[in-house]
């Protein structure tokens, strides 16, 4: 009972969605091609073994030696984007039950819902590395860990809920195909799947604000302050400029990440200049122009003094994330060790049926 | 009037607001697991709901589409039962509604699937899967939480007795509707009699049996449901979302 309108040619995503399977086909040839000279054995050296695989652009797994640099930069990584789609169900949950139509709310429900799938694959991709749900959990709930700076905005109105889906869920996916050709196979794996999906919800998203703006005077202007109070926060969502980031030269070498800060933020610009004209609103920023020598636009950065205030925990919505999180987490115990508690009971009736 | 238009419509006001509470469960749940099932079930019930309104504006023949039947009648006008508008509650209050509805609906959509209406047939021949699932669903949380701690197994026995009441109205005889909810209680009684056995959990004696939503005289809950539910949709009027 939900989808959407828009036919694969008319909205965008078409072409990063076109970059995601050719990411899968890789992985698929990768895996053929086997590995050259197979694992070392063990007085074999290990460290040129990994940069090897790497190099070939070939997958490191669970089972693979790894430096411990690269698996706790992974789990930071991972654990962090686990994060973000769980602390991300709320803000767009906030209007589930206010939903103007019941396919509207139905839509939502779905996208809330596979934000939830989401979050659980990559718990499971983090736990290859050796670390478990409950302790990453853990960190987040005690403010260790961190989340995408986004979700710490409010959604004021339903408008919101279509520009998060363009804005937001398109700028996350911008960031996330090249993480589908990342070295690191279940993450690359979980990538390549969650890409696809969020392909979908960045359309429906659209779909939404460009209903509104060709709805009634009152919908366009909500949509374009959706859009007014959402495009810097967007563009903040790739992280600080490329020469204030603490991971990046690492992580491209290892080949988690492949492109910069800065290299990511100008495609998405980009992509937004067209698709914002065809959806007949206005990107909030003055002196966005196109510039011929360097083929790509010129955009005025985001308050990066902002960034840094809402990643260090004073954005509008930081405390009330949080506490909601360990408000379920606190309350549903009692759930949770009833549940455990049960298990037990059940099994020791097994265990009693043999013994008889 | 008893016919096929206060039939469906009664059905498909259940549905969507179960839907409506289930929801407000998303990123609230005690695990992610369950965050995921209980938005599954909110949306199979509103896929019903949109289903079931769709053909009870059709039968009504006055313009009506779901979204007509959804956000533009007051209170008054609602058919859904009392059960499904109540609050969620704790864990298992919830799980306590959503097993008595489950058992309910289960029988209810197993019995639409073959009557003389072929529409409502289709209907209940996609919603009855569905249902067989939510019941499922529902049964082993009552069992899990009946049966585990001690203090799970009194919160369970708390919402039981306290949801108890609300199953009458559900079986209230009604001889001229496509399907007779009377016809349906026996099904009903063996199912919960079997789970709550296993669950450790006794069936409330009661004799206090609260109706009045099939004729629109609800708890004071649904306004304040639908006052929220219906808010954005009532502030543009003849808009397109």
């Amino acid at each position: 009972m939900y989808g959407n309108d828009f036919s694969p040619g008319d909205a965008p995503g078409g072409g990063l969605l076109g970059e995601v399977e050719a990411a899968e086909a890789a992985l698929r040839d990768a895996a053929e091609r086997g590995r050259r000279g197979g694992a070392p054995g063990a007085d074999g050296d290990l460290a040129e073994y990994f940069a090897q695989v790497v190099d070939a652009d070939q997958k490191i797994e669970p089972r693979d030696w790894m430096p411990e640099a690269y698996r706790k930069t992974l789990i930071r990584q991972i654990a962090q984007h686990a994060h973000s789609e769980i602390i991300g169900m709320q803000p767009e949950g906030n209007w589930i039950s206010r939903a103007p139509s019941l396919k509207r709310k139905a839509i939502l429900l779905a996208k809330v819902q596979d934000e939830a799938g989401h979050g659980l694959y990559l718990y499971a991709a983090a736990e290859t590395l050796g670390v478990s749900r409950d302790e990453l959990v853990d960190l987040l709930l005690a403010g260790r860990q961190k989340y995408s700076s986004i979700f710490n905005y409010p959604t004021l109105t339903w408008a919101d809920v279509g520009a998060i889906g363009w804005l937001v869920d398109g700028a996350a996916i911008v960031n996330q195909v090249p993480l589908c050709r990342c070295s690191y196979g279940p993450y690359a794996r979980a990538m390549i799947r969650i890409c696809k999906e969020e392909s979908f919800h960045q359309r429906q998203g659209y779909e939404i604000l460009h209903t509104l703006a060709h709805g009634t005077p009152a919908q366009k202007a909500m949509a374009q302050d959706a859009v007014d109070r959402w495009w810097y926060p967007s563009l903040a969502m790739f992280g600080p400029p490329d020469t204030d980031s603490t991971h990046s030269a690492q992580s491209m070498a290892w080949k988690i990440k492949r492109f910069s800060n800065d290299e990511l933020r100008q495609r998405f610009v980009d992509m937004c200049v067209q698709q914002a004209d065809i959806l007949g609103l206005t990107i909030p920023d003055p002196d966005l122009r196109w510039n011929d020598e360097r083929q790509s636009y010129d955009f005025t950065q985001p308050d990066y003094d902002e960034l840094m205030r809402v990643i260090s925990g004073d954005g509008p919505c930081n405390r009330q994330r949080t506490a909601h999180r360990r408000r379920a987490h606190a309350e549903g115990a009692w759930v949770r060790e009833a549940a455990t508690a049960y298990a037990a009971k059940r099994a020791q009736q097994r265990k009693e049926k043999v013994a008889a | 009037m008893r016919g096929p238009f206060e039939f469906t419509l009664a059905l498909g006001d259940d549905a969507l607001i179960a839907a409506q509470r289930l929801a407000e469960w998303t990123t609230r749940a005690p695990e992610m697991e369950e965050d995921v099932a209980l938005a599954n079930i909110a949306l199979d019930q509103l896929g019903a709901a949109r289903l079931l309104l769709t053909y009870a504006g059709e039968l009504e023949g006055a313009g009506r589409d779901e979204d007509a039947l959804a956000f533009l009648r007051d209170d008054r006008e609602f058919r859904n039962c009392l059960l499904v508008e109540l609050p969620n509650g704790d864990f298992a209050v919830t799980m306590a509604k959503l097993f008595l509805l489950s058992a309910y609906q289960l029988p209810l959509y197993t019995a639409l699937a073959g009557c003389a209406d072929e529409r409502l047939a289709a209907i209940g021949a996609k919603a009855r899967k569905e249902s067989a699932y939510h019941l499922d669903h529902a049964a082993l949380w009552v069992k899990r939480l009946g049966d585990g701690t001690e203090e799970s197994h009194r919160r369970m026995r708390d919402a039981v007795d306290q949801l108890w009441p609300y199953v009458a109205e559900l079986f209230a005889a009604n001889p001229a509707a496509p399907v007779d909810p009377a016809t349906l209680r026996a099904d009903f009684d063996a199912t919960v009699d079997a789970v709550l056995a296993e669950a450790t959990l006794t069936r409330p004696e009661t004799g206090w049996a609260p109706a009045g939503g099939r004729d629109g005289v609800h708890t004071e809950h649904l306004s304040y449901l639908l006052a929220e539910m219906q808010v954005l949709h009532r502030a543009h009027p003849g808009a397109r979302w």
